[in-house]
């Protein structure tokens, strides 16, 4: 396994404000058909007590991001690009010695995954798998880690938590474990939780709860929420700002305003004008042509230019970077916000405004 | 293409409806009441005509409860236990009570909904209708003729009538069949022994779900999971039913696949004169694509409505809290749900009286009152139209809603379960 990475100078460390700044990041699989590369150049920040949603459909690259960050890839398979930089709170995480990273991973930066089940060990009690990692991080004695378990527990709702410490996994309902994932993600006060779908596995009137509590505890723990999904109704609700993920590249970053009601790339504005709503009755549902390309053969240029109805020859020849658009702190990747696609935008902003106002002028103004 | 919407005339039912192709991005629903009236046909546009104004503001075909005309399913005490066993010999224990006594009509030309948590026996419901479980008890009559109590024989010529989309595109197709045989297998059994006229259907049904006529000798690991379901769909039209269970039909597709497979669903529909049993856990998806629509919990039915009703005035407890635990797509519409108490309990051991009492926030609100756990509320009809099986019903208004959510605790939503 190789724990650094030559031969690359590095940038200067991000200003004090800036929590997590992903520089250019790149993660290829070397896998038996080929190399994948599932994340390629993503790059985007995070303040300290801030909130961003990551958006993508499967295989859009957003896990792997994560996984990336918290440095739990397998290197090889996986391989991390030598340019490639992950700095957080003032430290380089992808060049740091695997001890120090993994005194940092819990405790300073903690993960809540999918499925709880499978993310907790089953032979241990609850209450063993918290004070663990709390005895730990905090180097305290095991009489104190285990009243911060209980402690952790009350925090997150869990009734009776003096019970529920001694219990296994597999006594617990889903919503319940995804408690006691948040519980242990939040024992030791990171200053970064990474939520990777934490509610996909739940039913509606559970995700609420759980969603609902994420708010509540990250407003009262101050901590950074870097949150991953393909649902933009949780997005709309959680995040402050967005990143949008399409074939393992940023297609779009903005405040979740603008993302969510004017988006700028047209994979965001198909993802949005395909959601089926009550306004949407009877007539057709707008969809993105084609399917999500194969990481093997991905198109040239631009990579969703084959689904693309507003693309043209220069989508196919040259690959568009992140540019500014018309709205301050919003970037797209396309071509649409350069000089040369100044009369195709506005064509394709009425296109969308129209598939769009539909909804809005029904439900009327929110 | 054709891209251009004629114009919404209401004349059903062959009016052509939107000729936008699955890859069209022109705007949706232009002109929804073109694809209603298309939409319409048989009972359904009988039954049009008798919509009352309430319905009136929208555009598209209507059921309303008590239709005159036969409904195309009528279900009536639909019960599944599955025995639990245990002990010392194996003996039954107990039983978990999948779905337990629910009574609905499923109107030619419309689309049910069934909605609810994992758990709640929506699928169970659906996979005995076509008796892939066999009901426990109860009596299901589909075209006017019980089948209930056929044998697997007489049962047959039924089933061609009726068939299932499964969710899950990857395990319900043999990874170790051919295409041609995956989707020639129902017609095989239904008798078609002619091989060239089963490839021949199989081909037909390829194209109308838009996949490509020579894909018959490909396996199922070739293609994606959007194009997966579409074979599951393929299918189930090859038989030519009348009435299609689609189970969770796109809950496993990514998002931008979901809408393609939505709509061939739509165009199918109006195609093929399709009565579908809608089964899903997405309200958002049902609000778009059903007429009417059955919330069940724990093996209930506890309200059914029109769509439009339902999702205005939800008078059942339960239903409230589902529609407010949707997250919507719209920042600006962020707001405090009411978050519900507590997991669904086991439905092996379901609460008596009103089985939603253990996490009723209108309970809790007016006091605990002594019934809601001593006597079963049953589906009764309300002001509204619809029907709901709460005995508080009317207390269900907005107001009562956000005076709840004003004072809830977020953190303190899980419940002790009872030791």
């Amino acid at each position: 396994m190789t724990e650094t990475i030559e031969l690359h100078v590095l940038g200067a460390p991000p200003p004090d404000d800036i929590l997590l700044d992903v520089r250019n990041l790149r993660t290829i699989f070397h896998v038996m058909d080929g190399d994948v590369p599932a994340v390629d150049g993503v790059s985007f920040q995070l303040r300290p007590g801030r909130s961003i949603g990551i958006v993508g459909e499967s295989g859009s690259g957003k896990s792997v991001t994560a996984l990336t960050i918290m440095r739990l890839l397998d290197i090889p398979p996986a391989e991390v690009g030598a340019d490639s930089e992950i700095w957080f709170d003032g430290k380089e995480l992808l060049r740091m010695p695997m001890d120090s990273m993994r005194k940092l991973r819990g405790n300073d930066i903690a993960m809540i995954f999918q499925e709880p089940l499978t993310s907790l060990n089953p032979v241990f009690t609850i209450g063993d798998q918290i004070a663990e990692q709390v005895e730990i991080h905090l180097k305290v004695k095991r009489k104190e880690a285990w009243d911060r378990a209980i402690e952790s527990l009350k925090l997150v709702g869990i009734p009776s938590p003096e019970r529920r410490v001694k219990q296994y996994p597999h006594e617990m309902s889903g919503g319940m474990r995804q408690r006691v994932m948040i519980a242990m993600a939040l024992s030791c006060e990171p200053k970064l939780l990474i939520a990777d779908e934490p509610t996909t596995a739940l039913d509606v009137t559970i995700q609420a709860q759980i969603l609902e509590l994420l708010k509540t505890i990250q407003d009262r723990t101050d901590s950074a929420l870097m949150l991953i999904t393909h649902d933009l109704g949780v997005v709309a609700e959680m995040v402050e700002d967005v990143v949008v993920m399409y074939a393992g590249q940023v297609v779009e970053t903005g405040t979740v305003e603008q993302v969510l009601l004017e988006p700028r790339a047209p994979y965001t504005m198909g993802l949005i004008e395909s959601i089926p709503t009550v306004d949407k009755r009877g007539g057709r549902l707008s969809v993105i042509k084609g399917t999500v390309p194969s990481p093997f053969n991905l198109p040239p240029a631009c990579r969703f230019e084959p689904r693309c109805p507003y693309a043209w020859d220069l989508c196919r020849n040259v690959p568009p970077e992140l540019y500014p658009t018309d709205q301050a702190s919003q970037f797209a990747r396309c071509h649409l916000h350069t000089p040369a696609g100044e009369t195709r935008r506005s064509a394709a902003l009425d296109v969308h405004e129209k598939a769009m106002t539909v909804g809005r002028d029904v439900r009327g103004p929110a | 293409m054709p891209t251009g919407q004629s114009e919404a005339s209401v004349t059903p039912p062959t009016a052509p409806s939107d000729g936008g192709a699955v890859g069209d991005r022109a705007p949706a629903a232009e002109a929804p009441a073109t694809s209603e009236a298309a939409a319409a046909s048989g009972a359904t546009a009988a039954s049009e005509a008798r919509q009352d104004a309430d319905d009136a503001s929208d555009t598209r075909r209507r059921v309303d409860n008590a239709a005159e005309t036969e409904p195309l399913l009528r279900v009536t005490g639909l019960k599944k236990y599955f025995p639990i066993y245990g002990g010392l010999f194996r003996r039954q224990i107990g039983s978990v009570y999948a779905v337990d006594g629910v009574d609905f009509d499923v109107q030619r030309g419309e689309t049910f909904a069934l909605v609810g948590e994992s758990g709640c026996g929506k699928t169970t419901l659906g996979r005995s209708l076509l008796r892939l479980t066999e009901p426990t008890a109860g009596k299901i009559m589909f075209g006017g003729q019980d089948i209930s109590a056929l044998s697997q024989d007489e049962l047959r010529p039924v089933r061609r009538r009726m068939q299932i989309i499964f969710q899950d595109p990857f395990g319900s197709l043999n990874p170790r069949m051919p295409v041609s045989d995956i989707i020639g297998e129902g017609l095989l059994a239904q008798g078609v022994k002619d091989r060239k006229k089963r490839d021949k259907k199989v081909e037909d049904s390829l194209e109308i779900v838009g996949l490509r006529r020579d894909y018959t000798r490909r396996y199922p690991h070739e293609f994606s999971g959007g194009q997966r379901q579409r074979i599951g769909i393929a299918r189930a039209l090859a038989l030519d039913p009348e009435f299609v269970v689609c189970d969770e039909p796109v809950s496993a597709l990514d998002v931008s696949i979901q809408s393609q497979v939505l709509n061939l669903l739509v165009d199918l529909r109006r195609d093929f004169n399709l009565t579908y049993l809608f089964i899903s856990h997405n309200l958002s998806v049902i609000q778009y694509f059903s007429d009417r629509v059955a919330v069940m919990y724990l093996g209930k039915i506890v309200e059914v409505g029109t769509v439009e009703r339902l999702y205005k005035n939800a008078r059942h407890p339960y239903t409230v809290a589902l529609l407010s635990a949707i997250p919507e797509a719209d920042p600006r519409r962020r707001k405090k749900r009411l978050v519900l108490k507590g997991d669904v309990p086991s439905p092996a051991a379901p609460p008596s009286g009103c089985r939603f009492h253990t996490r009723c926030w209108l309970r809790e609100k007016l006091g605990n009152p002594e019934r809601c756990s001593t006597e079963e509320p049953l589906l009764r009809v309300l002001e509204t139209g619809h029907t709901s099986a709460c005995h508080f019903a009317e207390d269900v208004s907005e107001q009562a809603v956000s005076q709840v959510v004003a004072t809830q605790s977020v953190v303190e939503t899980a419940v002790a379960d009872p030791v």
